[in-house]
């Protein structure tokens, strides 16, 4: 419910921080987006169960980024992606993460807001 | 052009073939853990074995002589019930589950198989649990043991390579943990960074895990005491 919501929100509604996203994506906590994929600016080895995302800002809209970092599996029901910002009809979940995503909402857009620097 | 397309059919071929192998997890190993399992000598996992044969000489020697192959026919389905090898050798005495004691015992039996294929007499219908938690989605992460160790395995996550998970190093000696440990610990390990539940060690859903991972393992030859990173 509250991934649909976002879904719809325009883009301004949280406005995101590329700094703060850039220590999100290229960071070792919840993000860590480096595990699998390469990233321009990464200080460390990179993995590959991804596609690169240089140039990422060029190909997807901010609600396309967004959507897919709340929940790739929508786009490729295959994805190992895991879903950053949806909680509902996961299985399994360990009690202390019930509930919670992975990503705060605020912290969906600042990664967002990175990404979009990413030409 | 002729020869080209055969060449190509041919490259085809061979990937599909190579796609389709079970890979033993000391192939995606580096180097020096290569090594370290090459070498009795200096591998760690041996003292865990020395232990399990003072152990067994105690203990077991009394009805046992020989467990050569043993270890290569489990897990196995015994009276309707899965069985691992550690779930067997606690038939006696119910030495717990990761203590030093079980993990010597094990590490001795399945000593005794190196080198031998995984030949658990398992039907498709014994699996069938194990298969389908396999490829059950699970943890905040959201994902089945086979988006990493089937779809993807060879690739890198961070800096390490992804193997096909199969089991035929286990016991292992792993330099994370600095010791000796089971399959069972391994799998808690996974689903662990999966942000999942834990299975909890001989439960119903571990033991059919373990299962379909020995079906799906048929002919990796046991490693025990393998090293892993």
């Amino acid at each position: 419910m509250r991934a649909a919501v976002l879904l719809f929100l325009p883009v301004v509604a949280f406005a995101g921080d590329p700094a703060k996203g850039k220590e999100i994506v290229l960071g070792r906590g919840d993000g860590n987006c480096l595990l699998c994929h390469a990233i321009p600016g990464a200080d460390r080895t990179a993995g590959n169960l991804g596609p690169s995302l240089s140039g990422v800002g060029s190909r997807f809209s901010p609600g396309q980024l967004r959507s897919r970092l709340i929940d790739a599996s929508r786009f490729n029901p295959k994805s190992a992606m895991p879903p950053y910002g949806r909680v509902e009809g996961l299985h399994a979940v360990a009690p202390q993460y019930r509930g919670k995503p992975l990503l705060t909402d605020q912290e969906i857009e600042d990664a967002v807001a990175f990404m979009l620097t990413l030409k | 052009m002729k020869r080209r397309t055969f060449i190509f059919v041919l490259a085809a071929l061979l990937a599909c073939t190579a796609q389709a192998q079970n890979r033993s997890g000391l192939e995606f190993a580096s180097e020096e853990i290569r090594r370290l399992q090459a070498s009795d000598a200096e591998n760690p996992g041996m003292l865990w074995v020395d232990q399990g044969a003072k152990l067994f000489a105690q203990k077991c020697a009394s009805c046992h002589v020989s467990m050569k192959g043993v270890a290569a026919r489990y897990p196995a389905v015994e009276n309707g019930r899965i069985v691992t090898l550690e779930g067997k050798i606690r038939h006696k005495e119910a030495f717990a589950y990761e203590s030093d004691e079980l993990l010597a015992l094990t590490s001795y039996v399945a000593h005794q198989s190196r080198g031998m294929p995984i030949q658990a007499k398992i039907s498709e219908k014994d699996v069938q649990k194990g298969n389908t938690a396999y490829y059950q989605r699970r943890g905040q992460m959201n994902l089945a043991c086979a988006h990493c160790h089937e779809q993807n395995w060879g690739k890198h996550l961070g800096a390490e390579t992804l193997s096909q998970g199969q089991p035929n190093g286990y016991p292992a000696y792993r330099l994370e943990w600095q010791k000796m440990g089971s399959l069972e610990r391994r799998i808690r390990a996974c689903m662990f960074g999966l942000h999942a539940e834990l299975p909890a060690y001989g439960s119903d859903a571990m033991l059919e895990l373990e299962l379909f991972l020995a079906w799906r393992a048929s002919g990796l030859p046991i490693e025990t005491p393998a090293v892993r990173r």
